[in-house]
Order: C-alpha cells, then structure tokens, then sequence
C-alpha cells in the first residue's frame, strides 16, 4: 500500500461519511458532517502539494528539496476558517432550537415528514 | 481655474455640501440651508464663469481612467446643452433653496431635507455634464434614489412613503432598462465616450440593433420625464414637500428624459422609427395631461398633469427631429423652468398660508395675498401661451413646426391635437389662475387666514416671473445665444438665424394659437358642466393598477422562491452534493477516465497504514454512534489527531500546530453546545431515504476519494511555489516559508481570511446575545438539567492547575507567535494555544470569575486587529510600495544578539488579535448562555426543594 492510497482513501471515507451525515434531519448530526467534509477538504487542498516526507518548507542554504509551502499557507487558514464556520453553524443551530424548541431541520414543523419513518416521539426506537 | 478643476469642482460641490450638512444635522435650519445655498451658488458662479467660452462653442472636457475594462471613465465635459441645464438646476436650484428655507418649519428634519436635495442636485449635474455614458447611468440611478428619499421625506405619511414607491419602482426600473440600452449603444458604437457615439451616428442607425437599443433607451426616457403610459407615478410623487415638487417635479429630474432624448438626439433622431414613437408618445402625453389636468381638484395635481403635458410637448418636437423645433425645444424648457417653478411655489404658499390646497375651497385670494395673485397668476398667463410671455412665443414655435409633419400619412393629424391640447392647456391654466385668485371665496375657513407670506417665501418665484416675462418681451437679447449654440449642440450642427420674437406676421400658427385661446376661455366658461361629466365617468386608477401589478409580481416571486427554496436543508444539500458527484464525474469522463497517473507511489510504513485503519473506524464509528452524542466527540478527536500526525508526516509542521489547536477548540465547543442541543436519540430517517442517502454518500466518497487518487499519482503542473521558496528569505525576510507566504506573498488573502473570521465572531455574538428574549429566552429559563454533572462545580486542582498553566502558557505563546516567520508558528496558531489557556479558565473558574477579570473586550481586539493588519498594508503605501508590501530589517540588540524586526510581524500581530478575538468571543458567549441556563435550572431546583419543605 503505499502514502498516496491511505491519503486518496481516507478522504473518499471522510467524504462519505461527511455526506451522509450532513443529509441527517438534525442539527447536531449535520454540524458533525460539515466538520468530518471539512476535514477531507484540507487534507485534499494539502494534498495538492503532493506528499512530502521530511522536508518542511523552512528555507535553508544547504537544503534543496522542500514540500510545497502554498497549499500548506491556503490550508492553515482553511482550518481556521473551518473552526469559524463550525462554531457560527453550531450556534445557529443552538439558537434555531432555542427558538423553536426543535433542532429539525428538514424544514417540516412536524418532526417528520409523513413516510419519513417514525415521526412520534412514542416511536424512538433504540436503533443506531 | 483650470477646466479639470472648474469641472470637478462643479459636480463635486454639491455632494460637499449633501456631506457638509448631514455631519452638522444636529445643528440649526440656516447652517443647513445656508450651506445649500452656499453650494448651489458657487455652483452657479463657475457656470456661469465659463459660459461665455462655452455659448462661444468651447467645448471644456476632462477624463479620467475609473473602471477602464468596462470603459467606464470618469468624464465630464460642459458644452451649451449641458451648459444650461446646469445653469437650471443650480438656478433653480438656488431659489428652491431660499424658498425651503421659509417653507419648512423649523422643527423639521431640514438636515435631512437639505443633505437629500443636494445629493439630488449633484447627481443631476453629473448627468448633464457626464462625457462617458457609463458615468451618465451612475448618476442617473442616484438620481432615482435620491428623488426617492425626497418624495417621501415626510416618513409618518403613508402617501408619501407609496409616492416614494412608486417613483423610485418606476424611474428606477426605467433606468434598469435604460443601462440596457446604453451598454447596446455602447458597443455598437464602439465606444462608451459620449463624443465619440455623437460622431457614430450612421454606425448606430445602420445597425441591426438599432429598434432594440432605441426602444430600450426610450423607455428609460418616458420613465424619467413621465411619459405616457409611464406618467402615473409624477401626480404621487406630489406627496413630497412643495420645494422638492418645485424642483425635482417641474425644472430639474423630470427634464432628464428629454434631456437625453436632446443629448443623443445626432444618434437616435431622424429615423422614421424615432420620429413615429417619439412623436406619438409626446402627442399622447401632451393631450392626456392637459385633459386630466383640467380637472383635478389638487392644486399640486393640476400643476403635475400640466407637467406631464409639457413634458409631452418636449418630448413631441424632438421627436420631430427637425432644426427648429428643437429650437422650439430648447426655448420651451427655459420657459417651462421658469413659469411652473414659479406655479409649483405659488402653490407652496397657498398651501402654508391658508392650509389647503383644494382649489374647491379656495378663490378670491388676489384680494388677500395680492403679491402672490400676481406672481401666480403672470406664470399661469405664461403657461397658457398668452402674449407678451415667453411661453407665446415657444407654444406658436411649437404649433408652426407641427405642420412640418405627417404622422401615419396624416398631415392634419399632430396639428389639430397639438392645437387641441394647446386649448386645454389654456383652459387649465387660465382655471388654476382665476379660481384660486379671483371670483368669491367658496370657503370661508381657509380665506380667513390667508395673507401674502414674507419676502423669503415670494422671493423667488418672483425673480422667476421676472424671467418669464423677459423672455417674451426680449427674447433674443436675453436668451438668443443660449438657444442657439444648445439648438446647435443638440442637433450637432451649426443653427441659422432664429428670429425669436413675438410677432411673426400673421400665419397659421398665429391662427391656431388664438383659436386655442378663445376655446380655452370658453371651455373655462362652461368648466363646471364638462367636470360633472367629467365626473361621471369613472376612469381607470393608475395606482390600483400599479399595486395589483406589484401585487402579482409579489405573489409569482414568491411562488418560485418557496418553489426552489425549499425550507427542507436536507433537499438543498442533496442537491447540492448530487450536483458535486455529476460534475467530478462529468470531469473524469472528459479526462479520457484515466484513474491511475504516472507517479510513483511512496511505501507506506506499518504505522501509517495503522493510523489510516484507526482513521477509518473512527469515521465509520461516528456515522454510526449517532445516539450517543458525547462518545461523537471522541471518535471526532480522534480523526482530527489522525489528521494532525498525518501533517507531522507529510511535513507541514505549521497544519499540525494549527489543526491541534483547532481541534483543541473545536471540541470544547461542541461540548459546550451539546450541554443545551436535546441528547435524545435522532429520529430515524425511513429505509429508502436512508439506502438514498449511502447510494450518494458512497458516490461522492469514491468521486473525491477518485479525484484525490488521480491527482496524487500525477506530477504537479509547473507549480508556482517555487516563488516563494525562492523568494523567501531574500524578499520576505523569513525562513519559514509558510508563514512568509501567509503575512507576505498572500497576505491580501490573510487579510480577507481575517476579516471573515472576526465577522463571524461577531454574528455569533449577535445570535447569542440576544437569546435572553423572546421564545428563546423562555426555553433557557426553564432549561433542565438532562445530563449528570458532578457536585464540584470548580474542581479545587483544576483551578489550581490552569491557575499556574495561564502564564506558561503565555510565554509559550509569545515564544510561538515570534518564532513564527523563521520556524514554525506564528499569529495563527500562538493565538489558539493563548485562547485555549484563557477558555481553560473559562472552564475552570467559571465563566463570571473569569469575564470580571477580562481587561479587554473581544470586540475591541477583532476591530483592532482588522485595523492593524489593514494599517500594515496601507503602511506600504506611504513608502510607494504596493499594498501589503513587507519590510524587515536586522539590528543588534544587546545581550540578545542580532534580532530581525519585519513590518511583517505587526501583519501577523493583527491576526493574532483577530483569531484571539473571535475565538474567544464565540467560546464565552457560549459558555454564558450555558452559565445562564446552569443558573436558570438551580434557581427551578431551589424552589422545587422550598415546595417539598413546605
């Protein structure tokens, strides 16, 4: 197996896992989806710079070879940019419950939409 | 002056002044329209300076490169049409000034009031003096805007705020249409430069898009100047005060319509197309308004259906496209100014001195308030044609020209309704004279008080009269060189001899003319039969109209909007996500499908391939363990850790620092909003849409995962990097070429990284703060407890410990942060490892122990820290650098050796404070509300256990 398939492959998983939760009808399991999306999409941008091992971009006269230091600068602030937009999303959604005392957000004022599975609080059923 | 100067300083003046007055809005009604008057005065001074070099045929231009990819310059030029429009509107604009002064009261907002007229006055100016017609359609629409804010200066009328409305809905859309036109004209001319499209007529007429482009610009001219159909809105802007209607109504915005039609007349005119729509619009419009105008009972609403009808006649002979009936056009608006000027604030003092202005309860005034009778009544002589005035001699200039043409092939036709809405216009004015002025009072109330106002009030539509008069008695030695050299410019051609004067030998205009007169005094005879059937009639209602068609946009808008937008955040992102899969797709199929490039791979180490299977399950867990939402947490962190190594081994120090600390807050933050999210398991989404939901899920993971792939085992195109490896020390001053690239080399993007940061650290601020009210307020007051919390609130060694940790940690972060440009660091991430040490107090001490002991707001350091990093780079400037430009130097320090000091390292300082700030900002007011929710649920637990006592 080599570097380049472990990177390629846990960004599809990250991805995958990002997707399918962020189509979840609550607030909480949406918010988790954009964190695991976000977290493939810097690996992907880093990525871009391809895989370097042992060579940080920290200039030197002696030293030739270097990561590529551009995706590493975009990344940086692409984190921290994610943490801003997961806390601005958490607290919407904090506030969006404390309004309406629902965290739904399939857009219904019933918890579910009719067809969409158990829809009464009664029919929780203990299933992950 | 020089012309540059002369010209800028014209269009400037006036928006000096807008600017001037709003800043002392606080201060005394005289400041403000002493420094209208200022404005508008000096305004006319320098117009007046250069008119003799212009009537001379000097044409003064300036240009300046604004938008030069669009073709937008910042152009003026002043030649004779420009010249006596802006004579117009800083005139006119003078007296409407002086006038206001006396007509509002003074506890009145004339800040508003003066700052709104004068922002109108400079936007006007800069249509008349644009020489770029890009430029023309700026100052056009804020024309529309500002006339927007003075119809409905007086807020607490609903009519004036529905005036406002409207106007702003139809003038505003028109120049909508109008920016259409001009950017067709624009590029079928090849140039956007206003003399140059004059000298394009024969491109533009041989144009295929010439229809479109002319009905285009047309309907941004009928919008303007009131033009039928679009004429309904001028009687509802009257809801403004008078001075506004005086000037905005009557001399000024309504005339930007024709002004362009005279303005662009060498490229639209002449075609039989043009002639047959402008004519036959102004001729409908002429007579409509002149119709209507006989009727109404508002003294403002008879003076704008006659401007609607005036209008129309502008508009009428320019559409003629002859010589002299633009000449006839040109006289006719300085004529036109002056009279209903006059008229619109003779009808502002009736209406301040009797408190009405129903022309039903008034007459018989000439006896009361006899300046005003005679002022009101010599313009209304010169609105109705009569000898020696002005407006003779222009309407028999416009009634001989009508026999110049055949409209439809009907000679007759424009002659016979000319001279039929000529008779009407006799009819209104001469009704608007004698019924407010002479005769009995019909009511007693509103005569009883009346009397001539002060000098300040008559003032001005006196001087107007004067003008009026003037201009009939000796029209060429007053104006003759002014309506020569504008007849010239609109038409681009020198004009012959124009002979105004008011006796041209008896001819069959004279005819027609006294023919006007005679029926017009004997319909004025028989009025009040023909209103009676008038009457009864009941006649279609502009503003009904208009509502229901605003009405039915409304409902169709928000048809679509509910029909694309759905409520559903689960449909939107699916499609939104379906939409990702196809274009990667899409992508993949176009590249030939070639998954597998050409790069060698790297061996993955036993450690790796370990890390990548805990990677894994720990997403898979997280998908999985929806139902316990703490134990997310964990399997969260552990991903993020994975990434961080990951960075570790692909050698960027810097991400790994960064996502640690990221992570670090992250989860706090999490925690701290699931302390009040519900815990109890999600509802269950049904089978089908749950086998939907993996289908797309393990299509867009095996679409990016794919991407990934490909893009790993392919070489790099020629990166850029290399530039800022090489570049880095010797350009940037660090080693560390990340962080160089971060404060330095991109350092525009930082700064717009920033800004968003702080911004959205501040609208969680705004979404917490508030939560005390309203619906919101209530839940949290009654929130319960749901989860066990352990009896110690403030754990004794805890405190303790992030007691002793907050200074180390400090000096690690100075450490971390100054290291930043040559080893890894920096503002990023020093700025998340201080946050964490101060939310480790947060979470140790509490949130009021804590905050009591906050020196500095976090508002106070995102806004500083915006503005240190915007000041670094504007730094750059003063040294004639680019924005953003770094310097750095090295000096010897004693005892600590040789240190580097960059301007880049005050760049990276407002990062710091930045992150800092809204790091901190969303973590506390979030860790308030909790605190208040914690307190809120005590206080319940309190009265609960006081019942049981009881």
């Amino acid at each position: 197996m080599t570097l380049e398939f472990l990177v390629a492959s846990s960004i599809g998983v990250l991805v995958a896992g990002g997707i399918y939760l962020a189509l979840r009808g609550r607030t909480f399991q949406v918010v988790l989806g954009l964190t695991l999306f976000s977290y493939a999409v810097n690996l992907f941008l880093f990525a871009s710079g391809r895989l370097t091992l042992n060579a940080p971009p920290i200039w030197s006269k002696t030293v030739s070879d270097y990561a590529d230091p551009l995706p590493q600068a975009l990344v940086l602030t692409a984190i921290v940019i994610t943490f801003g937009m997961t806390a601005f999303a958490v607290v919407l959604a904090l506030r969006s419950f404390l309004e309406t005392g629902s965290d739904q957000v399939d857009g219904d004022d019933a918890p579910c939409a009719p067809g969409d599975g158990p829809s009464a609080d009664a029919r929780r059923e203990p299933r992950a | 002056m020089a012309v540059p100067l002369t010209l800028y300083t014209l269009v400037v003046l006036p928006f000096l002044a807008a600017l001037l007055i709003a800043f002392g809005s606080d201060r005394g009604r005289a400041l403000h329209s002493g420094l209208a008057a200022a404005g508008s005065a000096l305004g006319l001074a320098i117009v007046l300076a250069v008119a003799g070099r212009v009537i001379g045929g000097e044409v003064l231009a300036v240009s300046a490169p604004w938008v030069p990819g669009i073709g937008l310059d910042f152009s003026l030029m002043i030649d004779p049409l420009g010249l006596m429009f802006a004579g117009l509107i800083l005139g006119i604009g003078l007296l409407v000034v002086i006038f206001g002064h006396f007509y509002l009261a003074s506890g009145e907002a004339t800040g508003r009031f003066f700052a709104s007229l004068m922002l109108f006055q400079g936007a006007m100016l800069g249509i008349v003096l644009s020489g770029n017609v890009l430029l023309l359609l700026v100052f056009w629409e804020l024309t529309s805007l500002s006339s927007f804010l003075l119809i409905g200066f007086w807020r607490d009328k609903a009519e004036a705020r529905q005036g406002a409305r409207m106007a702003l809905a139809v003038t505003g859309g028109g120049g909508l249409v109008l920016i259409a036109g001009m950017v067709l004209l624009g590029s079928i001319a090849g140039s956007f430069d206003l003399m140059t499209i004059l000298q394009r007529g024969d491109i533009v007429q041989a144009s295929p898009l010439y229809p479109v482009m002319l009905v285009l610009i047309l309907i941004g001219c009928f919008t303007k100047s009131a033009q039928f159909p679009f004429h309904f809105w001028l009687p509802h802007a009257m809801a403004a005060p008078t001075p506004v209607s005086a000037y905005l109504h009557s001399a000024t915005m309504v005339k930007a319509g024709v002004f362009l039609l005279a303005r662009l007349w060498p490229v639209l005119a002449g075609t039989d197309l043009y002639t047959v729509i402008v004519t036959s619009v102004g001729l409908i419009t002429m007579l409509l308004g002149a119709w209507v105008a006989l009727f109404k009972h508002d003294l403002k609403g008879i003076l704008a259906y006659s401007t609607i009808s005036q209008l129309g006649l502008l508009v009428m002979l320019l559409g003629f496209s002859l010589e002299m009936a633009a000449v006839a056009a040109v006289l006719h608006i300085l004529n036109h100014a002056a009279f209903k000027a006059a008229l619109f604030m003779s009808a502002g003092i009736v209406d301040h001195e009797t408190g009405t202005r129903d022309i039903r309860r008034l007459g018989g005034l000439a006896k009361v308030m006899p300046i005003t009778a005679v002022v009101a009544t010599i313009a209304a002589a010169a609105m109705a044609g009569l000898p020696p005035l002005g407006g003779f001699i222009s309407k028999e200039m416009m009634l001989d020209e009508t026999l110049q043409i055949s409209l439809f092939g009907l000679p007759w036709l424009v002659p016979v309704v000319a001279t039929v809405a000529a008779t009407l216009s006799v009819a209104y004015s001469l009704r608007l004279a004698i019924h407010l002025f002479f005769g009995k009072p019909r009511d007693p109330v509103p005569h009883a008080k009346a009397h001539d106002p002060g000098i300040g009030m008559w003032a001005s539509p006196a001087f107007l009269v004067i003008l009026a008069v003037l201009l009939g008695l000796v029209p060429m030695a007053l104006a003759g060189p002014l309506v020569g050299s504008v007849a010239g410019a609109v038409t681009g051609a020198p004009v012959g001899y124009l002979g105004l004067s008011l006796w041209h030998g008896v001819n069959l205009a004279l005819g027609m003319s006294m023919a006007a007169v005679a029926i017009g005094v004997l319909l004025l005879w028989r009025h009040a039969g023909i209103l009676r059937r008038y009457e009864a009639v009941r006649h279609l209602d502009a503003k009904e109209m208009f509502d229901r068609a605003m009405g039915l946009a409304d409902r169709q808008v928000r048809k679509l909007i509910v029909a694309t937008h759905t409520p559903s955040l689960q449909m939107m992102l699916f499609a939104t996500f379906a939409v990702i899969v196809v274009l990667i797709t899409e992508g993949a199929l176009t590249g030939g499908g070639n998954l597998t490039g050409t790069r060698a791979g790297q061996p993955a180490s036993a450690v790796a391939i370990i890390a990548w299977a805990l990677l894994i399950a720990a997403t898979i867990a997280v998908v999985l363990a929806q139902r316990q939402r703490f134990l997310v947490l964990i399997y969260i962190s552990v991903i993020g850790l994975i990434i961080t190594l990951a960075f570790v081994h692909f050698s960027a120090p810097d991400l790994a620092l960064t996502q640690i600390s990221v992570e670090v807050v992250t989860i706090l933050l999490l925690l701290l909003a699931l302390n009040l999210l519900p815990k109890t398991p999600p509802l269950l989404s049904s089978n089908p849409r749950r086998i939907r939901d993996v289908l797309l899920a393990i299509g867009g993971g095996l679409g990016v995962g794919g991407a990934a792939w490909a893009m790993l085992t392919r070489n790099p195109n020629d990166p850029i990097s290399s530039f800022h490896l090489a570049n880095s020390y010797s350009g940037g001053g660090g080693t560390n070429v990340v962080n160089v690239t971060l404060v330095d080399f991109r350092a525009f993007d930082t700064l717009g990284e920033i800004i968003v940061l702080g911004i959205a650290g501040l609208a969680i601020f705004a979404l917490l703060d508030t939560t005390a009210r309203g619906a919101a307020g209530a839940r949290l007051r009654s929130w319960q407890e749901d989860m066990p919390h352990s009896p110690e609130r403030h754990p004794l060694m805890f405190v303790m410990a992030t007691r002793i940790l907050l200074p180390l940690v400090l000096a690690a972060g100075i450490y971390i942060f100054l290291r930043g440009h040559n080893q890894p660091g920096g503002g990023f991430i020093a700025a998340l490892v201080v946050a964490i040490a101060f939310l480790l107090q947060y979470l140790a001490s509490g949130f009021d122990w804590t905050d009591a002991r906050r020196r500095v707001g976090e508002h106070m350091l995102i806004a500083s820290g915006v503005l240190i990093a915007m000041a670094t780079g504007l730094g750059s400037l003063l040294f004639g650098a680019n924005f953003l430009t770094s310097a750095f130097g090295y000096f010897q320090v004693p005892l600590v050796g040789e240190v580097e000091l960059a301007t880049a390292l005050l760049f990276d300082i407002g990062v710091f404070a930045v992150v800092f700030g809204a790091v901190m900002l969303a973590l506390a007011q979030l860790s308030q509300i909790s605190q208040r929710a914690a307190r809120a649920h005590a206080a319940q637990v309190e009265a609960q256990q006081q019942e049981d006592q009881r």
